[in-house]
Protein backbone atom coordinates (compact mmCIF):
# COMPACT_ATOMS: atom_id res chain seq x y z
CA UNK A 1 0.00 0.00 0.00
CA UNK A 2 1.81 3.16 -1.14
CA UNK A 3 1.80 6.27 1.02
CA UNK A 4 1.02 9.80 -0.01
CA UNK A 5 3.73 11.35 2.18
CA UNK A 6 7.02 10.47 3.82
CA UNK A 7 7.19 12.39 7.08
CA UNK A 8 9.17 10.12 9.40
CA UNK A 9 10.54 6.62 9.76
CA UNK A 10 8.32 5.62 12.68
CA UNK A 11 5.25 5.37 10.44
CA UNK A 12 6.93 2.99 8.00
CA UNK A 13 6.52 -0.73 8.47
CA UNK A 14 9.56 -2.91 8.22
CA UNK A 15 8.32 -4.39 4.94
CA UNK A 16 7.96 -0.91 3.47
CA UNK A 17 11.48 -0.01 4.55
CA UNK A 18 12.84 -3.20 2.98
CA UNK A 19 10.90 -2.44 -0.20
CA UNK A 20 12.36 1.08 -0.46
CA UNK A 21 15.89 -0.17 0.23
CA UNK A 22 15.50 -2.91 -2.42
CA UNK A 23 14.12 -0.46 -4.95
CA UNK A 24 17.09 1.88 -4.50
CA UNK A 25 19.39 -0.79 -5.99
CA UNK A 26 18.10 -0.61 -9.60
CA UNK A 27 18.03 3.18 -9.33
CA UNK A 28 21.68 3.21 -8.29
CA UNK A 29 22.48 0.95 -11.27
CA UNK A 30 21.25 3.71 -13.57
CA UNK A 31 24.11 5.95 -12.45
CA UNK A 32 26.62 3.87 -14.40
CA UNK A 33 24.74 4.30 -17.68
CA UNK A 34 25.67 7.11 -20.03
CA UNK A 35 22.04 8.27 -19.89
CA UNK A 36 21.26 8.53 -16.19
CA UNK A 37 17.75 9.79 -16.67
CA UNK A 38 14.53 7.77 -16.91
CA UNK A 39 11.05 9.06 -17.87
CA UNK A 40 9.11 7.68 -14.88
CA UNK A 41 7.99 11.07 -13.51
CA UNK A 42 7.81 12.92 -16.81
CA UNK A 43 5.41 15.84 -16.54
CA UNK A 44 5.33 15.73 -12.73
CA UNK A 45 6.41 18.78 -10.76
CA UNK A 46 8.51 18.87 -7.63
CA UNK A 47 8.61 21.94 -5.45
CA UNK A 48 11.57 22.48 -3.16
CA UNK A 49 10.59 24.38 -0.04
CA UNK A 50 13.66 24.83 2.14
CA UNK A 51 13.28 27.19 5.08
CA UNK A 52 16.70 26.14 6.39
CA UNK A 53 19.89 26.29 4.39
CA UNK A 54 21.02 22.94 2.99
CA UNK A 55 23.20 22.46 -0.04
CA UNK A 56 23.57 18.70 0.11
CA UNK A 57 20.07 17.50 0.85
CA UNK A 58 18.66 20.13 -1.49
CA UNK A 59 20.84 19.19 -4.44
CA UNK A 60 20.43 15.47 -3.74
CA UNK A 61 16.64 15.77 -4.01
CA UNK A 62 16.99 17.97 -7.06
CA UNK A 63 19.25 15.47 -8.85
CA UNK A 64 16.93 12.60 -7.85
CA UNK A 65 13.86 14.39 -9.20
CA UNK A 66 15.59 15.38 -12.43
CA UNK A 67 16.88 11.86 -13.05
CA UNK A 68 13.24 10.78 -12.91
CA UNK A 69 12.41 13.51 -15.49
CA UNK A 70 10.30 15.59 -13.08
CA UNK A 71 10.31 19.38 -13.31
CA UNK A 72 11.89 21.01 -10.27
CA UNK A 73 10.95 24.43 -8.95
CA UNK A 74 12.79 26.10 -6.11
CA UNK A 75 10.54 28.16 -3.89
CA UNK A 76 13.07 30.72 -2.89
CA UNK A 77 12.15 31.17 0.74
CA UNK A 78 14.82 33.75 1.49
CA UNK A 79 13.33 36.11 -1.09
CA UNK A 80 9.68 35.21 -0.72
CA UNK A 81 6.87 36.83 1.19
CA UNK A 82 7.57 34.44 4.02
CA UNK A 83 10.20 36.89 5.16
CA UNK A 84 7.60 39.62 4.73
CA UNK A 85 5.38 37.98 7.33
CA UNK A 86 3.21 35.71 5.22
CA UNK A 87 1.94 32.85 7.33
CA UNK A 88 2.79 29.26 6.55
CA UNK A 89 -0.89 28.65 5.84
CA UNK A 90 -0.99 31.39 3.21
CA UNK A 91 2.15 29.99 1.66
CA UNK A 92 0.55 26.56 1.51
CA UNK A 93 -2.49 27.99 -0.26
CA UNK A 94 -0.15 29.53 -2.78
CA UNK A 95 1.64 26.23 -3.18
CA UNK A 96 -1.64 24.39 -3.59
CA UNK A 97 -2.54 26.72 -6.45
CA UNK A 98 0.72 25.78 -8.14
CA UNK A 99 -0.52 22.17 -8.33
CA UNK A 100 2.79 20.57 -7.51
CA UNK A 101 2.82 16.80 -7.35
CA UNK A 102 5.59 16.63 -4.76
CA UNK A 103 6.69 19.13 -2.11
CA UNK A 104 10.04 18.62 -0.43
CA UNK A 105 10.12 20.53 2.85
CA UNK A 106 12.83 21.44 5.28
CA UNK A 107 11.92 23.61 8.25
CA UNK A 108 13.35 24.37 11.66
CA UNK A 109 10.04 23.61 13.32
CA UNK A 110 9.20 20.00 14.04
CA UNK A 111 5.90 18.93 12.53
CA UNK A 112 5.60 21.57 9.83
CA UNK A 113 5.95 19.11 6.91
CA UNK A 114 3.10 17.12 8.45
CA UNK A 115 0.93 20.24 8.54
CA UNK A 116 1.63 20.93 4.88
CA UNK A 117 0.91 17.28 4.04
CA UNK A 118 -2.56 17.51 5.62
CA UNK A 119 -3.40 20.67 3.71
CA UNK A 120 -2.31 19.68 0.21
CA UNK A 121 -2.94 16.91 -2.27
CA UNK A 122 0.74 16.86 -3.13
CA UNK A 123 3.04 14.18 -1.76
CA UNK A 124 5.12 15.80 0.96
CA UNK A 125 8.61 14.56 1.77
CA UNK A 126 10.16 15.74 5.00
CA UNK A 127 13.74 16.80 4.28
CA UNK A 128 14.37 17.59 7.95
CA UNK A 129 12.11 19.30 10.49
CA UNK A 130 13.64 20.66 13.69
CA UNK A 131 14.88 17.90 15.95
CA UNK A 132 12.08 15.61 14.77
CA UNK A 133 12.93 13.57 11.69
CA UNK A 134 14.97 13.28 8.51
CA UNK A 135 13.59 10.11 6.93
CA UNK A 136 15.52 10.12 3.64
CA UNK A 137 18.78 10.50 5.56
CA UNK A 138 17.80 7.45 7.58
CA UNK A 139 16.99 5.48 4.42
CA UNK A 140 20.29 6.35 2.78
CA UNK A 141 22.17 5.45 5.96
CA UNK A 142 20.41 2.09 6.17
CA UNK A 143 21.03 1.49 2.46
CA UNK A 144 24.73 2.31 2.87
CA UNK A 145 25.04 -0.09 5.80
CA UNK A 146 23.18 -2.83 3.91
CA UNK A 147 25.59 -2.47 0.99
CA UNK A 148 28.42 -3.43 3.36
CA UNK A 149 26.40 -5.85 5.49
CA UNK A 150 23.71 -7.49 3.31
CA UNK A 151 22.39 -9.11 6.48
CA UNK A 152 22.72 -6.24 8.96
CA UNK A 153 21.03 -8.12 11.77
CA UNK A 154 23.12 -7.89 14.94
CA UNK A 155 25.63 -5.42 13.48
CA UNK A 156 26.49 -2.52 15.77
CA UNK A 157 26.43 1.17 14.96
CA UNK A 158 27.80 3.76 17.37
CA UNK A 159 26.29 7.22 16.83
CA UNK A 160 28.53 9.96 18.19
CA UNK A 161 27.73 13.58 18.95
CA UNK A 162 24.79 15.77 19.88
CA UNK A 163 22.12 13.10 20.03
CA UNK A 164 19.64 15.33 21.83
CA UNK A 165 19.13 17.89 19.08
CA UNK A 166 19.76 15.60 16.14
CA UNK A 167 16.96 14.55 13.82
CA UNK A 168 19.54 12.41 12.03
CA UNK A 169 20.28 10.47 15.22
CA UNK A 170 16.57 10.05 15.83
CA UNK A 171 15.56 8.88 12.35
CA UNK A 172 18.68 6.85 11.66
CA UNK A 173 18.59 4.96 14.95
CA UNK A 174 14.89 4.26 14.40
CA UNK A 175 15.47 2.74 10.97
CA UNK A 176 18.55 0.80 12.06
CA UNK A 177 16.67 -0.82 14.91
CA UNK A 178 13.83 -1.68 12.52
CA UNK A 179 16.26 -3.60 10.29
CA UNK A 180 17.82 -5.37 13.24
CA UNK A 181 20.96 -3.27 13.80
CA UNK A 182 22.08 -2.55 17.37
CA UNK A 183 22.58 1.13 18.12
CA UNK A 184 24.49 2.94 20.85
CA UNK A 185 24.97 6.63 21.54
CA UNK A 186 28.17 8.40 22.56
CA UNK A 187 28.33 12.07 23.46
CA UNK A 188 28.62 14.63 26.22
CA UNK A 189 26.23 13.78 29.06
CA UNK A 190 24.23 16.93 28.42
CA UNK A 191 23.65 15.95 24.79
CA UNK A 192 22.67 12.31 25.15
CA UNK A 193 19.01 11.94 26.14
CA UNK A 194 18.47 9.99 29.36
CA UNK A 195 15.09 8.82 28.24
CA UNK A 196 14.20 7.87 24.73
CA UNK A 197 14.30 4.83 22.52
CA UNK A 198 14.67 1.58 24.41
CA UNK A 199 17.50 -0.85 23.89
CA UNK A 200 19.99 1.87 23.05
CA UNK A 201 23.19 1.85 25.08
CA UNK A 202 24.43 5.26 26.14
CA UNK A 203 28.09 6.11 26.55
CA UNK A 204 29.84 9.29 27.55
CA UNK A 205 33.34 7.85 27.38
CA UNK A 206 34.97 7.06 24.05
CA UNK A 207 36.96 4.03 25.23
CA UNK A 208 33.93 2.50 26.90
CA UNK A 209 32.00 2.90 23.66
CA UNK A 210 34.76 1.25 21.62
CA UNK A 211 34.77 -1.65 24.06
CA UNK A 212 31.14 -2.24 22.98
CA UNK A 213 32.75 -3.32 19.64
CA UNK A 214 30.82 -1.35 17.02
CA UNK A 215 31.04 -2.21 13.31
CA UNK A 216 30.32 1.34 12.19
CA UNK A 217 31.18 4.68 13.84
CA UNK A 218 28.60 7.27 12.76
CA UNK A 219 29.66 10.83 13.55
CA UNK A 220 26.97 13.48 13.74
CA UNK A 221 27.71 16.94 12.49
CA UNK A 222 28.38 19.61 15.10
CA UNK A 223 25.95 22.38 14.19
CA UNK A 224 27.90 25.56 14.69
CA UNK A 225 24.88 27.56 13.56
CA UNK A 226 22.51 25.86 15.95
CA UNK A 227 22.56 25.30 19.63
CA UNK A 228 25.42 22.83 19.85
CA UNK A 229 28.31 25.10 20.57
CA UNK A 230 27.03 26.36 23.89
CA UNK A 231 27.06 22.81 25.25
CA UNK A 232 30.76 22.24 24.60
CA UNK A 233 33.67 23.79 26.43
CA UNK A 234 35.28 24.31 22.99
CA UNK A 235 35.53 22.68 19.59
CA UNK A 236 39.08 21.56 20.37
CA UNK A 237 37.81 19.94 23.50
CA UNK A 238 35.00 18.25 21.55
CA UNK A 239 37.49 16.88 19.06
CA UNK A 240 39.73 15.61 21.86
CA UNK A 241 36.86 13.88 23.68
CA UNK A 242 34.55 12.65 20.88
CA UNK A 243 36.17 13.32 17.52
CA UNK A 244 38.07 10.86 15.35
CA UNK A 245 41.61 12.00 16.05
CA UNK A 246 44.66 10.60 14.23
CA UNK A 247 45.28 8.19 17.11
CA UNK A 248 41.66 7.00 17.10
CA UNK A 249 41.70 6.62 13.33
CA UNK A 250 44.64 4.24 13.72
CA UNK A 251 42.59 2.15 16.12
CA UNK A 252 39.51 2.29 13.87
CA UNK A 253 41.63 1.17 10.91
CA UNK A 254 43.20 -1.66 12.91
CA UNK A 255 39.72 -2.89 13.80
CA UNK A 256 38.43 -2.45 10.23
CA UNK A 257 35.49 -0.25 11.27
CA UNK A 258 33.46 1.81 8.81
CA UNK A 259 33.03 5.56 9.31
CA UNK A 260 29.88 7.45 8.37
CA UNK A 261 28.89 11.11 8.59
CA UNK A 262 25.81 12.86 7.18
CA UNK A 263 27.91 15.79 5.95
CA UNK A 264 29.06 18.41 5.60
CA UNK A 265 32.06 17.54 7.74
CA UNK A 266 33.67 20.02 10.10
CA UNK A 267 37.27 18.97 9.69
CA UNK A 268 39.20 19.04 12.90
CA UNK A 269 35.99 18.79 14.92
CA UNK A 270 34.16 15.51 14.21
CA UNK A 271 36.95 14.11 12.07
CA UNK A 272 40.62 14.73 11.47
CA UNK A 273 41.74 15.40 7.88
CA UNK A 274 43.14 11.89 7.45
CA UNK A 275 39.63 10.36 7.66
CA UNK A 276 38.91 11.83 4.22
CA UNK A 277 41.35 9.28 2.75
CA UNK A 278 40.37 6.42 5.04
CA UNK A 279 39.56 3.40 2.87
CA UNK A 280 36.55 2.44 4.96
CA UNK A 281 35.00 5.89 5.04
CA UNK A 282 31.48 5.62 3.61
CA UNK A 283 30.91 9.37 3.47
CA UNK A 284 31.01 9.57 -0.35
CA UNK A 285 28.89 6.42 -0.65
CA UNK A 286 26.29 8.15 1.50
CA UNK A 287 26.13 11.04 -0.97
CA UNK A 288 25.65 8.78 -4.00
CA UNK A 289 23.22 6.50 -2.18
CA UNK A 290 21.21 9.53 -1.10
CA UNK A 291 20.24 10.18 -4.71
CA UNK A 292 19.25 6.53 -5.28
CA UNK A 293 17.04 6.26 -2.18
CA UNK A 294 15.40 9.62 -2.90
CA UNK A 295 14.57 8.38 -6.41
CA UNK A 296 13.09 5.25 -4.85
CA UNK A 297 10.99 7.40 -2.48
CA UNK A 298 9.72 9.70 -5.25
CA UNK A 299 8.84 6.65 -7.34
CA UNK A 300 7.05 4.95 -4.45
CA UNK A 301 4.87 7.79 -3.10
CA UNK A 302 1.50 8.40 -4.73
CA UNK A 303 0.42 12.04 -4.82
CA UNK A 304 -3.25 12.95 -4.81
CA UNK A 305 -4.61 10.70 -2.12
CA UNK A 306 -6.90 13.03 -0.20
CA UNK A 307 -6.19 13.11 3.49
CA UNK A 308 -7.86 14.74 6.44
CA UNK B 1 -10.58 -23.56 -16.23
CA UNK B 2 -9.35 -25.21 -19.45
CA UNK B 3 -5.71 -24.93 -20.41
CA UNK B 4 -5.43 -22.98 -23.62
CA UNK B 5 -1.86 -24.06 -24.16
CA UNK B 6 0.01 -26.95 -22.59
CA UNK B 7 3.70 -27.20 -21.76
CA UNK B 8 4.16 -29.14 -25.02
CA UNK B 9 2.44 -26.40 -27.03
CA UNK B 10 4.71 -23.83 -25.45
CA UNK B 11 7.87 -25.84 -26.05
CA UNK B 12 6.86 -26.15 -29.71
CA UNK B 13 6.32 -22.39 -29.76
CA UNK B 14 9.82 -21.75 -28.42
CA UNK B 15 11.17 -24.19 -31.06
CA UNK B 16 9.43 -22.23 -33.81
CA UNK B 17 10.80 -18.94 -32.44
CA UNK B 18 14.36 -20.27 -32.33
CA UNK B 19 14.06 -21.78 -35.82
CA UNK B 20 12.65 -18.56 -37.30
CA UNK B 21 15.43 -16.50 -35.72
CA UNK B 22 18.07 -18.96 -36.94
CA UNK B 23 16.66 -18.95 -40.46
CA UNK B 24 16.61 -15.18 -40.74
CA UNK B 25 19.82 -14.26 -38.93
CA UNK B 26 21.95 -17.30 -39.90
CA UNK B 27 25.46 -17.04 -38.52
CA UNK B 28 25.31 -13.31 -37.72
CA UNK B 29 26.02 -12.13 -34.19
CA UNK B 30 22.81 -11.34 -32.30
CA UNK B 31 21.85 -10.35 -28.79
CA UNK B 32 18.65 -11.47 -27.10
CA UNK B 33 17.24 -9.09 -24.51
CA UNK B 34 14.40 -10.47 -22.42
CA UNK B 35 11.83 -8.08 -20.98
CA UNK B 36 11.10 -8.64 -17.31
CA UNK B 37 9.23 -10.46 -16.04
CA UNK B 38 8.88 -13.68 -18.11
CA UNK B 39 10.38 -12.30 -21.31
CA UNK B 40 13.78 -13.06 -19.80
CA UNK B 41 12.77 -16.66 -19.19
CA UNK B 42 11.50 -17.05 -22.77
CA UNK B 43 14.73 -15.48 -24.05
CA UNK B 44 16.82 -17.95 -22.05
CA UNK B 45 14.95 -20.88 -23.60
CA UNK B 46 15.45 -19.52 -27.09
CA UNK B 47 19.10 -18.96 -26.28
CA UNK B 48 19.51 -22.57 -25.18
CA UNK B 49 18.20 -23.71 -28.55
CA UNK B 50 20.53 -21.36 -30.42
CA UNK B 51 23.53 -22.21 -28.25
CA UNK B 52 25.00 -24.75 -30.68
CA UNK B 53 25.06 -22.22 -33.53
CA UNK B 54 28.55 -21.14 -34.46
CA UNK B 55 28.17 -17.42 -33.82
CA UNK B 56 28.34 -14.69 -31.18
CA UNK B 57 25.28 -14.74 -28.94
CA UNK B 58 24.72 -12.19 -26.19
CA UNK B 59 22.05 -12.13 -23.54
CA UNK B 60 20.58 -9.33 -21.45
CA UNK B 61 17.60 -8.52 -19.24
CA UNK B 62 15.60 -5.32 -19.36
CA UNK B 63 13.15 -3.95 -16.80
CA UNK B 64 10.90 -1.40 -18.48
CA UNK B 65 8.95 -0.25 -15.40
CA UNK B 66 10.42 3.26 -15.46
CA UNK B 67 9.44 3.68 -19.12
CA UNK B 68 5.75 2.79 -18.87
CA UNK B 69 3.19 5.35 -19.96
CA UNK B 70 0.40 4.37 -17.59
CA UNK B 71 1.61 5.58 -14.16
CA UNK B 72 -1.47 7.79 -13.89
CA UNK B 73 -3.73 4.76 -14.01
CA UNK B 74 -1.86 2.63 -11.52
CA UNK B 75 -2.72 2.40 -7.87
CA UNK B 76 0.83 1.39 -7.12
CA UNK B 77 3.89 1.81 -9.30
CA UNK B 78 5.33 -1.48 -10.56
CA UNK B 79 8.12 -3.01 -8.52
CA UNK B 80 11.38 -2.19 -10.17
CA UNK B 81 13.78 -5.01 -10.94
CA UNK B 82 17.37 -4.79 -12.04
CA UNK B 83 18.25 -4.55 -15.71
CA UNK B 84 21.40 -6.34 -16.79
CA UNK B 85 22.82 -5.68 -20.23
CA UNK B 86 26.43 -6.83 -19.92
CA UNK B 87 27.49 -6.11 -23.52
CA UNK B 88 27.71 -2.87 -25.53
CA UNK B 89 24.51 -2.42 -27.50
CA UNK B 90 26.11 0.20 -29.74
CA UNK B 91 25.92 -1.24 -33.26
CA UNK B 92 24.48 -4.58 -32.07
CA UNK B 93 21.66 -6.58 -33.65
CA UNK B 94 19.17 -6.81 -30.79
CA UNK B 95 16.16 -9.08 -30.58
CA UNK B 96 13.77 -8.02 -27.82
CA UNK B 97 11.99 -11.05 -26.36
CA UNK B 98 8.71 -11.07 -24.45
CA UNK B 99 6.17 -13.69 -23.45
CA UNK B 100 3.04 -12.03 -24.84
CA UNK B 101 2.45 -9.22 -27.30
CA UNK B 102 -0.80 -7.36 -26.77
CA UNK B 103 -1.19 -3.59 -27.17
CA UNK B 104 2.44 -3.03 -28.15
CA UNK B 105 3.01 -0.61 -25.27
CA UNK B 106 5.57 -2.79 -23.53
CA UNK B 107 7.67 -2.92 -26.69
CA UNK B 108 7.29 0.85 -27.10
CA UNK B 109 8.65 1.28 -23.55
CA UNK B 110 11.44 -1.24 -24.20
CA UNK B 111 12.53 0.66 -27.32
CA UNK B 112 12.73 3.87 -25.26
CA UNK B 113 14.69 2.13 -22.52
CA UNK B 114 17.06 0.56 -25.03
CA UNK B 115 17.83 3.90 -26.64
CA UNK B 116 19.08 5.15 -23.25
CA UNK B 117 21.72 2.41 -23.31
CA UNK B 118 22.98 3.27 -26.78
CA UNK B 119 22.20 2.96 -30.48
CA UNK B 120 21.82 -0.59 -31.77
CA UNK B 121 22.30 -1.26 -35.49
CA UNK B 122 19.01 -3.12 -35.61
CA UNK B 123 16.19 -4.02 -33.21
CA UNK B 124 13.68 -6.79 -33.79
CA UNK B 125 10.93 -8.27 -31.62
CA UNK B 126 10.28 -11.92 -30.82
CA UNK B 127 7.25 -13.02 -28.77
CA UNK B 128 6.18 -16.44 -27.64
CA UNK B 129 2.49 -15.54 -27.98
CA UNK B 130 0.83 -12.91 -30.14
CA UNK B 131 -2.69 -12.31 -28.86
CA UNK B 132 -3.47 -9.34 -31.11
CA UNK B 133 -5.28 -6.05 -30.29
CA UNK B 134 -2.44 -3.63 -30.96
CA UNK B 135 -2.82 0.01 -29.87
CA UNK B 136 0.42 1.16 -31.45
CA UNK B 137 1.97 0.60 -34.88
CA UNK B 138 4.36 -2.06 -33.57
CA UNK B 139 4.49 -5.65 -34.88
CA UNK B 140 6.59 -8.67 -33.92
CA UNK B 141 9.24 -10.02 -36.29
CA UNK B 142 9.10 -13.53 -34.82
CA UNK B 143 6.05 -15.24 -33.31
CA UNK B 144 5.93 -18.63 -31.58
CA UNK B 145 2.14 -19.01 -31.24
CA UNK B 146 -0.73 -16.87 -32.49
CA UNK B 147 -3.72 -16.83 -30.14
CA UNK B 148 -7.11 -15.52 -31.10
CA UNK B 149 -8.51 -13.54 -28.15
CA UNK B 150 -11.09 -10.90 -27.29
CA UNK B 151 -9.84 -7.43 -26.32
CA UNK B 152 -10.94 -7.84 -22.68
CA UNK B 153 -9.70 -11.39 -22.18
CA UNK B 154 -6.86 -11.97 -19.75
CA UNK B 155 -4.06 -14.11 -21.08
CA UNK B 156 -2.32 -15.70 -18.10
CA UNK B 157 1.09 -17.06 -18.95
CA UNK B 158 2.89 -19.23 -16.41
CA UNK B 159 6.50 -20.23 -16.87
CA UNK B 160 8.37 -22.92 -15.01
CA UNK B 161 10.99 -20.79 -13.25
CA UNK B 162 8.79 -17.80 -12.49
CA UNK B 163 5.51 -19.56 -11.75
CA UNK B 164 6.38 -23.24 -11.24
CA UNK B 165 4.56 -24.55 -14.29
CA UNK B 166 4.40 -24.05 -18.08
CA UNK B 167 0.86 -23.22 -19.16
CA UNK B 168 -1.30 -20.54 -20.75
CA UNK B 169 -4.89 -19.85 -19.81
CA UNK B 170 -7.30 -17.35 -21.32
CA UNK B 171 -9.96 -15.95 -18.96
CA UNK B 172 -12.95 -14.07 -20.22
CA UNK B 173 -13.17 -12.05 -17.00
CA UNK B 174 -10.76 -10.60 -14.49
CA UNK B 175 -8.50 -13.30 -13.08
CA UNK B 176 -9.26 -14.51 -9.53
Amino acid sequence: MPHKDLLDIVSLERGEIEHLLDQAVPFKDLFTRSVKKVPALKGKSVLMLFYEASTRTHSSFEVAAKRLSADVTNFDVAHSSITKGESVRETIETLQAMRSDFIIVRHGRAGLPGTIARLTRASVINAGDGAHAHPTQALLDAFTIKEKFPDPSGKRVLIVGDILHSRVARSTSTILKKIGVEVAYLGPGSLVPRVGPENIRRFTDYQAAMAWAPDVVYLLRVHMERQDVQYFPSLREYHRLYGVTDARLAEIRARGLYIMHPGPVNRGVELCDAVMDYERSLINDQVENGIAVRMAVLYWLKPGAVMG
Amino acid sequence: MPLTLSAEDMAAGVDRLAEAIREKTAGAPIALIGIRRRGDEVAERVLTRLAEDDRELNFGILDISLYRDDFEHLHENPKLLESDIPFPIEGAHIILVDDVMFTGRTIRAALDALSDYGRPAKVEVAVLIDRGHRELPIQPDYVGITLSTQRHDHVLVSLERTDGVDQVRVCANAPP
